[in-house]
């Protein structure tokens, strides 16, 4: 399988290199990207219960999003 | 106000994308840099961020943003972070074959005093989201740049076609 690489570019030379992450930094990169998509999954999940509680308060109240809005106003 | 443009250096990601872009050694030559970037990150959203290391020093970095999604505008920021956060550019469930723009720009980067960097960047989406934001963020190091690294702000892979454009800008 072929490795992840980065580009470094040497602004004195011109001199561009591509050079294959080391594992440690293929390890770093995939938990950093993990721990990216645990946090954004937490915040969809938030997010979709807050919508729902909000859904649910406006059918108690027997108003609708505008009139909720109006009264906040 | 600026009468010199010079492009520095630039890289374009071949197949499979790459990780990051580094600029090493550039010139103390210059009164400005702008790092213009045209990027899209493998990363399962419409909009993505970057995180920009200088001088390969990992803390004292800082941030505040005002940004938009098409709906809802809003603003944050953070104190006390490892790399710099800029954005935005496009994830990779952006309109296909659409790539975020971005530009650095990084004032007085030889001198002695904390580095400053303003960012403008737009997602580019062709639907209901899509994001744009302004950066004002900080480095509380006082070294000349000499290396930027441009990662994905997610540690994702920066997809084949981004392009990094460095430049230095004199004022005579």
């Amino acid at each position: 399988m072929t490795k992840m690489k980065r580009i470094e570019i040497n602004c004195e030379t011109g001199v561009e290199s591509i050079i294959e992450l080391t594992d440690a930094e293929v390890a770093e990169m995939t938990y950093a990207a993990e721990l990216a998509a645990e946090k954004k999954a937490e915040e969809d999940a938030k997010a979709a219960s807050d919508a729902t509680a909000k859904a649910a308060l406006l059918v108690k109240l027997g108003i609708t999003a505008d009139e909720a809005k109006l009264l906040l106003a | 106000m600026a009468n010199t443009f010079e492009l520095i250096s630039s890289s374009t990601a071949g197949a499979g994308g790459v990780a990051s872009f580094t600029f090493t050694s550039i010139p103390s030559t210059y009164t400005d840099l702008v790092l213009k970037l045209s990027v899209r990150s493998n990363r399962a959203t419409t909009q993505d961020t970057f995180k920009v290391t200088l001088n390969s020093i990992t803390s004292g970095y800082s941030f505040k943003r005002v940004y938009g999604d098409g709906a809802t505008a809003a603003s944050d920021g953070s104190t006390g972070d490892a790399t710099m956060t800029v954005g935005y550019s496009a994830g990779n469930s952006a309109t296909a074959s659409t790539f975020g723009n971005v530009e650095l720009y990084i004032p007085n980067y030889a001198g002695s005093n904390y580095k400053s960097v303003s960012t403008d960047g737009v997602g580019e989406n062709n639907g209901t989201t899509a994001y744009a934001g302004l950066f004002a963020s900080l480095s509380a190091n006082t070294a000349a740049i000499t290396s930027i690294t441009i990662e994905g702000g997610t540690s994702a892979t920066l997809l084949q076609y981004s392009s990094a454009y460095l430049y230095g800008v004199k004022n005579s």
